[in-house]
């Protein structure tokens, strides 16, 4: 079993290396607390490393991570019910400093101010949507993520996507200003 | 889901990335990038994981803290009003044990004189309805020395 365990190790610690940065930037985006987004990865590497003897490899490595990432954050909204705490204690970033993320690039001010502008509407149109449509959401539009793979990942059938989608986008139209 | 799709039962189909129109796709682009970068540079951030441990630490103390001192006030204050409801149980005890105890006594004084004014009545009533003993021989002899 500890050989077992052993020989595993680097394997495990190979796959923490190459999925972490895209597991952790999704619930970064979930959730927009990079302290609960740091401590849901960590979890979520944790229950993988605990199972990892048990993946059968019917899915990729990447789909499995992120269906138990996401587990992991709607079990972390569930067990938050109580409105009181869940005001006090989320570490949310607002949705201006969110939106002061943008690649460093050679834009112009003028530019860049604009890029901002609209980075932060759609923030808040992703804000309005449904914990289901905005993980689609992501999945399809920040992690580039097949229809076929996001409903691997979220067990949801690929018609109930598109439709999850195309509300998420037309809340995302109306944000920018009603543009199709 | 539109009326269309309800009345069809289709689902809503998505549109690909490259079917959007330009400006929504290049709001989505920005976004994409904005989130990278975002998370590109927390997580090349050295970021001290006891400073989350201890801020996170801090709020669970603070947290559980402001539990336990509800807790306490509440069962203390359950205490300190059962125990008050105690005491004036107790007192009303002795107050109402005094009352009963004065009743009592005062019954007993007037049963005592009630008493004591039957038996003054019953004496009263049979001095004056029982003939003197003497009364029908001294009437006899009265009546002798008449006829003499």
């Amino acid at each position: 079993m500890a050989r077992a365990e052993e020989s595993t190790a680097p394997e495990f610690s190979h796959v923490v290396a190459s999925h972490r940065p895209q597991i952790f930037r999704f619930l970064l985006a979930s959730t927009r607390d990079v302290d609960l987004a740091e401590t849901l990865t960590q979890e979520c590497f944790l229950k993988a490393h605990r199972h990892w003897a048990s993946f059968r490899g019917e899915s990729t490595t990447m789909t499995w991570l992120m269906r138990i990432a996401i587990n992991l954050q709607k079990d972390h909204w569930r067990n938050r019910r109580v409105q009181f705490w869940r005001q006090t204690s989320t570490n949310s970033v607002d949705l201006d400093e969110a939106s002061e993320w943008l690649p460093s690039g050679e834009s112009s001010q003028e530019q860049t101010l604009l890029a901002r502008e609209r980075v932060g509407q759609v923030w808040k149109a992703v804000e309005g949507l449904s914990e289901r449509q905005r993980t689609v959401f992501l999945l399809r539009f920040v992690e580039e993520m097949e229809l076929s793979e996001i409903a691997r990942t979220t067990g949801l059938s690929e018609g109930t996507i598109k439709a999850h989608l195309s509300r998420a986008l037309a809340r995302v139209r109306t944000e920018l200003g009603g543009r199709r | 889901m539109s009326w269309i799709s309800r009345f069809t039962g289709r689902t809503e189909d998505a549109p690909e990335i490259e079917e959007l129109d330009p400006a929504l796709k290049q709001a989505l682009s920005e976004f994409k990038a904005s989130v990278h970068a975002w998370s590109d540079a927390e997580m090349g951030r050295t970021r001290t994981v006891r400073a989350t441990v201890v801020r996170r630490t801090w709020r669970l103390v603070a947290g559980w803290s402001l539990a336990a001192m509800l807790l306490a006030g509440t069962a203390s204050g359950g205490i300190y009003e059962y125990h008050q409801r105690q005491l004036q149980a107790q007192a009303a005890a002795i107050r109402e044990a005094e009352h009963q105890r004065q009743l009592a006594a005062q019954k007993a004084l007037e049963d005592a004189q009630q008493e004591e004014d039957m038996l003054a009545s019953v004496d009263t009533d049979v001095s004056r309805e029982t003939p003197s003993a003497m009364d029908p021989l001294v009437q006899l002899s009265e009546d002798d020395s008449g006829t003499q």
